[in-house]
């Protein structure tokens, strides 16, 4: 059978950002995948030359919108290690609701998009409308719907009282209840695990070797989630990470499903435990960061990476990201030879790409 | 830093890398910066069970890496990058884009070295016209190298 080479992306109905595959394929089936990044790579790391510490936040920020609160907090802990500065602990249990509330959304927009990618546009849109409230509490109670802008060098900028965080935990009832809904169509129906059980299998050894994280990696079995170290107020939460053993599509799915309701679990016992006090340390007196550090936290996608160093000045020596599409990346690779060329758009969304991550 | 920098040297990358790997520890990543005009730091970092481990190689410009992704393939894209982001050569990349992931024929090389683009903007002849500024607005500019333009005015 002859080789052929087709162009999967940049631009194609499953993507919303750009990214292309070249696909070798014989007679169907996929026989190799090459990729080609830096159609939209914005250079943000080189922005720590000329913006301040204090500046950077904004620009950690904008390297991905949707989970734009946990670059800023990855950042924010990376700094305030480096600089001797102790969080309050209010400010430590509302990054973590803050961060939980992101993940949910992504999440809903992952489910949504991926119901899209094989024609389920009545699931598209019921996820799309639960996530709506998400992003009504997310501007309630930090001004903004997508890039939230509340992490600060030693704490957070804003401090929800007792009656919106009862207004919050009202709000998570009705999400919970309306996506539990969508548990039987999402999780049973025919058509969703027809075109994902089997379907891009990454096993255990695999998942490790290749450095996969997030749901990636606990969709194949391996139980290692950022959280589990601890960091803001994860320690003090009973955190559990969401596990499932097969290593398709389908167990990737299942992975977000359950981790939806376990961010809901994680934001009820953050506002329940919230300690009383203040929400930010200040800086005053405090020395330019001096010293190097790695830190890690959960994204949506995975485990995200930060490694800063800075010289004593008011601009750090550098700033890199390694972001979960990043480390995803390699085990796609690997996964899709093998495949029927159909059955690409499903499984490289599988993985929840986010382009505007990678291409930082 | 709170866990423990191993030293490496180039000729014993690969070795220790492989002996990292049979002990369990998957790769991370790599993080890339440029010390001085003539060496770049290169920080391997390796996780076993949510603990960190780092190797630190310091790598001369000009002079070849050993790459690591036929021990552990998550290194390609990563070692890619840092082809096209420093200037580095990794020598045996499983996939080798010789500093093309993201960089077009007409793009600036080694755009993350600031000791490097410095010297380039920096004239021979008397010319002094960096083609290229990331700095702010307002920002000096003309005979101020790019990568230190704002250095001095970027208080909020």
């Amino acid at each position: 059978m002859r080789k052929t080479v087709i162009p999967f992306g940049p631009q194609h109905p499953v993507l919303p950002e750009p990214i292309h595959l070249k696909l070798t394929i014989e007679d169907e089936r996929i026989t190799e995948a090459v990729p080609a990044l830096g159609y939209v790579h914005r250079g943000l790391e080189r922005l720590a030359d000329v913006r301040d510490y204090h500046q950077m936040i904004q620009v950690v920020e904008r390297v991905c919108g949707i989970c734009s609160m946990i670059h800023a907090a990855c950042y924010c802990q990376g700094v305030e290690e480096i600089m001797g500065v102790e969080v309050p602990p209010r400010a430590k249990y509302l990054r973590v609701m803050w961060s939980e509330l992101h993940r949910i959304q992504s999440h809903l927009l992952w489910m949504g998009l991926f119901a899209d990618s094989f024609g389920f546009e009545s699931v598209f849109m019921q996820f799309w409308r639960i996530r709506e409230r998400i992003m009504d509490i997310s501007e309630a109670t930090t001004g903004n719907r997508v890039i939230v802008s509340v992490n600060v060098i030693g704490g957070v900028r804003r401090n929800p009282d007792a009656e919106q965080l009862r207004w919050v935990l009202n709000q998570l009832d009705w999400v919970e209840e309306e996506f539990r809904r969508l548990e039987a169509t999402m999780l049973e129906d025919y058509t969703v695990k027809k075109r994902t059980v089997g379907k891009g299998v990454l096993s255990k050894a695999q998942a490790y070797e290749l450095g996969a994280v997030g749901p990636m990696l606990r969709g194949s079995g391996v139980a290692q989630d950022a959280r589990q170290t601890g960091y803001a107020a994860y320690g003090e939460l009973y955190f559990e990470p969401v596990v499932e053993t097969d290593g398709d599509c389908y167990a990737r799915s299942k992975v977000r499903f359950r981790e939806v309701l376990a961010s809901v679990d994680l934001i009820r016992r953050a506002i329940n435990r919230l300690p009383d006090g203040e929400v930010r340390t200040k800086l005053k007196g405090k020395e330019n960061p001096v010293g190097e550090t790695v830190n890690r936290v959960e994204q949506p996608r995975g485990e995200l990476l930060y490694y800063l160093k800075g010289k004593g000045e008011k601009t750090l020596d550098r700033v890199r990201i390694r972001t979960p599409t990043f480390a995803n990346l390699p085990p796609l690779l690997v996964i899709l030879p093998g495949m029927y060329l159909s059955d690409v758009p499903v499984v490289t969304l599988s993985i929840d790409p986010c382009i505007s991550c990678t291409e930082r | 830093m709170r866990e423990a920098i191993i030293p490496v040297q180039a000729d014993a990358l690969v070795g220790e890398a492989a002996k990292l790997k049979v002990q369990g520890y998957r790769l991370v990543t790599l993080s890339c910066t440029e010390l001085d005009e003539t060496s770049i730091d290169i920080l391997y970092h390796f996780d076993k069970d949510l603990a960190l481990k780092h190797l630190r190689l310091t790598a001369r410009k000009g002079e070849p890496v050993p790459s690591i992704s036929p021990v552990y393939f998550a290194a390609l894209l990563v070692e890619n990058e840092i082809q096209d982001f420093f200037g580095l050569t990794f020598e045996g990349l499983a996939v080798d884009f010789k500093g093309m992931l993201y960089l077009e024929e007409e793009a600036i090389k080694m755009p993350y070295c600031r000791f490097s683009l410095r010297a380039a903007a920096t004239p021979a002849d008397g010319e002094n016209t960096p083609e290229v500024s990331i700095a702010p607005a307002g920002a000096p500019s003309g005979d101020v190298a790019p990568q230190d333009a704002g250095r001095e005015s970027t208080t909020p």
